[in-house]
């Protein structure tokens, strides 16, 4: 596999296409029943945070901070964060409160779980649970604070509990369109199960006239308490590194079996998917998904040949990208580059394996910028991208179409709504980036070969 | 006093602390407590330093904007503001130092100096402007040494922003750090010489979806050229021509007048007040503009023009007065200008403004405000969104004017919505602006959505919680 070795080197990122590790925290807490989230940092930290979710989610989403000004930061935030706790929990009312920290608390080494516990003692609380979680962005992307807030939130409620038949399912960051789709196919498949985190209500609220300021539904923590007795534990975490994995978590505590299976995006991973819970569940596979998998393969065959002009450039977070890259080469859209703004070692042996078909291999970039990503596209001479917002200016200075799934989607309406697992989100996705292909052929074919065929040889 | 007002049960809306920064307009005698720390835990609206001075110094189309700290800072400012540019686009890239554990543990400074050296090998600007943020400042990088040692090495500006987040969370203090790089990089060395020239400069304007292009024609055909604009579609080499200009004229105050006042003490020019939000707005501006010129014939050019455009809009203002009279709006805005030019231009429509609120007003400008208000109108500083509910529910808004965050929150609400913030798209000064802000308030104010998802009447299905 090709090393972009330049962009490894580099002292200066231009145009970033990660973001930061408490932003990863925020979504797994917006997925828990009635809990808030606090930022322990400066007020800009959660704004902005705020902004971002706002913007993808077209929600309102909030976000509160300990506000730290220039004599906390000298002499400690303890004083603020005890403030801030007490403000949130008297308007917000939470059952839980996640605080993550920020580069600036970590800096000025806030030792934020001592703090906590002794908050917790002083004002003699015991309905609430407050979780703290160190997401120091020097130290990780929004990836790594997701992962880290899972496995911190799941080890804060996990109690011994007799073996029960509930499945544990935990999720990376994909869109609430994609965690309801997970939750139908695991009903449909009669599997009963505990989802983490699961914001497909808290995100994406079916209008009520009301703002709710901590809306209904998320991950019930009494069901998080009893993920130590399931009988396994499905990850959707490939990518997700070992040190960080609540799966892995789970199965070293507490002896719960880890299935570490792809993000169920394309026809093998939700193939792979299903299998597995039909070993779970033993039951058959009901005649609905049969139905979708069979309209999923017909449009694959429909699509191939389109497909095959595509050169696409993947990026974003890792186990999202390794999703899209099985479904690209299983469609004969092999892809030229693959880059993720996030450090891993887990990504270039997934991608080899599913790059495994192609002619060409693959660029993979890691720590990547978009700088090194157009750089590589233009070299690597692709035609479509996959990936979130970041991406515009590929569009705007190279004419590369972006096929906009992940996150921050801040460009277009329903970021929220974006459906890519499942047979049916599969041929969603699937259909986008054809069709996106057939709109650039269009729009182009005709002016195109005149150029070649005609007037360049001077007829 | 605290009011059980919100629809969860038993949680209060406001906190104690917060009821000196809410006051009725007319009947308190209370000045409004403002321009001071938010409180911990209330989740403000507000932002911090960096982001204040990253927004204004942004515009500037060619200098290189870089960032250093780790990599938040960078990525949540990435190409964030509507500006647009007549020439260089180099102002849209981000670029971060993206700082590291190792970094932050043995200092910045050595992955600072060889980032400039990257930006300027590659893309050689006439400046860079380095933004400190909060992990910067709390190691202590010497930010300023390691800019003037590069401006040495490379015979270009690289100014300093000191802008570390958690100097304070009001966007103003960003402001002045703008404003003093700014007033850095436009201070002649010694021996420079600024060629004095007949024209304007034009502070605290953005050109936001083209705003300052707008007014540039105006202007034009008044007979006075525009030198440069803070910072809409500027360059390096016009700011530093700043110093030249026979009028300095600022909008947007509050990020603004201090450099007014630093650019007349250093160099003898005066200021005036403008405005171009609103049709109003913008005939006193231009005659404000005519009048410190002192030109009749500047005078009659100015008439002429303000009686042609203002005909032109003077029917579809009227068409859209007649369907949004007596509507009731809410203002939740940044700064206390943009506040009382949408106030204006509401009450023109023929509007009702019954909520506003600003994150960075001044005890002074909230006085004034107060006084374009009728009796009963709430005024909040530093609001939180369950502030921004409880008022939008009790004085049954039928649109808001505010920003990205206020906009889901109106749309949850079922209430209508018009941007008026960092990244909009649309131009909305002068008088063709007037009429597209005229345009998108009935839009959204009358938008045929809200009757059906408003209704309650006997849905065949609904949803638990709505």
């Amino acid at each position: 596999m090709d090393e972009a070795g330049a962009a490894r080197v580099k002292q200066v990122n231009e145009n970033q296409c990660h973001m930061c590790m408490p932003l990863g925290g925020v979504a797994v807490f917006k997925g828990t029943e009635n809990a808030m989230v606090l930022v322990h940092g400066s007020q800009g930290c959660s704004t902005y945070m705020r902004l971002t979710n706002v913007e993808h989610y077209n929600e309102p989403v909030d976000i509160a901070s300990s506000s730290l000004n220039e004599k906390q930061t000298i002499y400690g935030g303890e004083a603020n964060l005890c403030k801030a706790m007490d403000n949130v929990i008297r308007v917000y009312q939470p059952k839980v409160l996640g605080i993550v920290t920020t580069c600036l608390a970590e800096t000025i080494g806030d030792d934020v779980k001592r703090i906590v516990e002794s908050y917790v003692k002083q004002r003699d609380l015991r309905d609430i649970d407050i979780i703290p979680v160190p997401t120091p962005s020097y130290a990780g992307t929004q990836t790594e604070g997701f992962w880290a807030a899972v496995r911190e939130e799941i080890a804060h409620f996990a109690r011994a509990t007799p073996r029960h038949a509930n499945v544990n399912v935990i999720v990376p960051n994909i869109s609430p369109a994609d965690i309801r789709e997970i939750k139908r196919i695991l009903g449909l498949m009669g599997v009963e199960y505990t989802l983490i985190p699961d914001y497909s209500l808290t995100m994406d609220r079916p209008y009520g006239g009301r703002y709710q300021k901590i809306p209904p539904g998320g991950t019930k923590t009494e069901d998080i308490a009893r993920m130590p007795g399931a009988p396994v534990t499905i990850q959707f975490g490939a990518t997700c590194p070992e040190e960080i994995s609540p799966g892995r978590y789970l199965e070293q505590e507490w002896g719960v079996p880890l299935v570490n299976l792809p993000l169920p995006i394309g026809l093998d991973a939700t193939d792979l998917f299903i299998r597995t819970l039909r070993e779970i569940s033993g039951r058959p596979v009901p005649e609905t998904l049969a139905f979708e998998r069979g309209w999923l393969c017909d449009a694959m065959a429909d699509s191939h040949k389109y497909n095959a002009d595509g050169r696409p450039a993947i990026y974003g977070e890792p186990e999202l990208v390794s999703g899209i890259a099985r479904i690209l080469c299983e469609n004969g859209a092999f892809p030229v580059l693959i880059a993720t703004g996030t450090k891993t070692r887990e990504l270039a042996g997934i991608i080899e394996e599913a790059c495994r078909e192609a002619d060409e291999k693959p660029v993979l970039i890691a720590e990547a910028d978009f700088a090194a990503i157009a750089e590589a596209s233009e070299k690597a001479g692709v035609n479509i991208a996959v990936g979130h917002s970041g991406g515009k200016l590929l569009t705007e200075r190279m004419g590369i179409p972006v096929v906009r799934v992940g996150f921050p989607i801040h460009d277009r309406v329903g970021g929220q709504r974006i459906l890519t697992v499942g047979y049916t989100g599969s041929l969603a996705f699937l259909d986008r980036f054809t069709n996106t292909l057939l709109e650039q052929k269009h729009a182009t074919y005709r002016e195109e070969t005149k150029e070649r065929l005609y007037r360049e040889a001077g007829l | 006093m605290e009011e059980n007002c919100s629809p969860q049960a038993g949680a209060p809306s406001c906190l104690d602390e917060r009821q000196g920064s809410i006051i009725t307009a007319g009947r308190s005698k209370s000045r409004i407590t403002c321009t001071t720390d938010s409180l911990a835990g209330s989740v403000s609206q507000r932002a911090c330093v960096y982001c204040g001075a990253r927004v204004v110094l942004n515009p500037v189309t060619d200098a290189a904007h870089l960032v250093h700290g780790p990599i938040g800072c960078a990525t949540y400012t990435f190409d964030i503001r509507g500006s647009l540019s007549s020439g260089s686009e180099m102002y849209r890239n981000s670029f971060s130092t993206d700082l590291r554990e190792r970094d932050v543990i043995f200092g910045g400074e050595p992955k600072l100096s060889a980032g400039i050296d990257e930006i300027v090998a590659k893309f050689h600007p006439p400046a860079i402007f380095v933004y400190s943020t909060c992990v910067t400042g709390v190691i202590g990088d010497d930010v300023i040494a390691v800019c003037r040692a590069a401006s040495e090495r490379h015979g270009i500006d690289v100014i300093p922003v000191e802008s570390s987040g958690f100097i304070s969370g009001n966007k103003i203090v960003g402001y002045r750090a703008a404003a003093e790089a700014l007033v850095r990089l436009i201070t002649p060395r010694e021996g420079e010489i600024v060629e004095r020239t007949d024209s304007v400069n034009f502070l605290g304007e953005y050109n936001l979806g083209g705003e300052k292009w707008v007014v540039e024609r105006y202007l034009k055909e008044m007979g006075i050229p525009i030198n440069v604009a803070f910072t809409g579609d500027s360059t390096v080499a016009a700011l530093k021509r700043a110093p030249g200009a026979r009028l300095n004229m600022v909008q947007c105050t509050g990020s603004m007048h201090w450099t007014a006042m630093k650019l007349e003490e250093a160099f003898g020019t005066p200021y005036i007040d403008v405005n171009f939000f609103g049709a109003q707005n913008t005939i006193e501006s231009l005659q404000r503009i005519a009048e410190a010129w002192g030109d009749p014939e500047v005078t009659r050019r100015t008439e002429v023009l303000i009686a042609r455009e203002n005909a032109k809009i003077e029917q579809e203002i009227r068409k859209y007065r007649a369907k949004l009279t007596g509507k009731r709006a809410a203002i939740y805005v940044g700064g206390a200008f943009k506040a009382i030019a949408i106030i204006r231009q509401l009450k023109e429509l023929g509007m009702e403004i019954v909520l506003t609120g600003t994150q960075t007003g001044k005890t002074e400008e909230y006085e004034y405000m107060s006084g374009l208000l009728s009796e009963g109108t709430v005024i909040i500083d530093d609001a939180n969104p369950a502030e921004l509910e409880k008022y939008l529910i009790e004085k049954d808004v039928d649109m808001m004017a505010g920003g990205v965050k206020e906009r889901v929150l109106a749309y949850k609400l079922g209430i209508g919505f018009v941007d008026h913030n960092h990244d909009r798209k649309e131009c909305l000064a002068g008088f063709e602006g007037a009429v597209r802000f005229a345009r998108e308030v009935w839009v959204t104010t009358c938008s045929p959505v809200w009757s059906r998802i408003r209704s309650q009447a006997d849905p065949p299905v609904t949803t638990e919680g709505s």
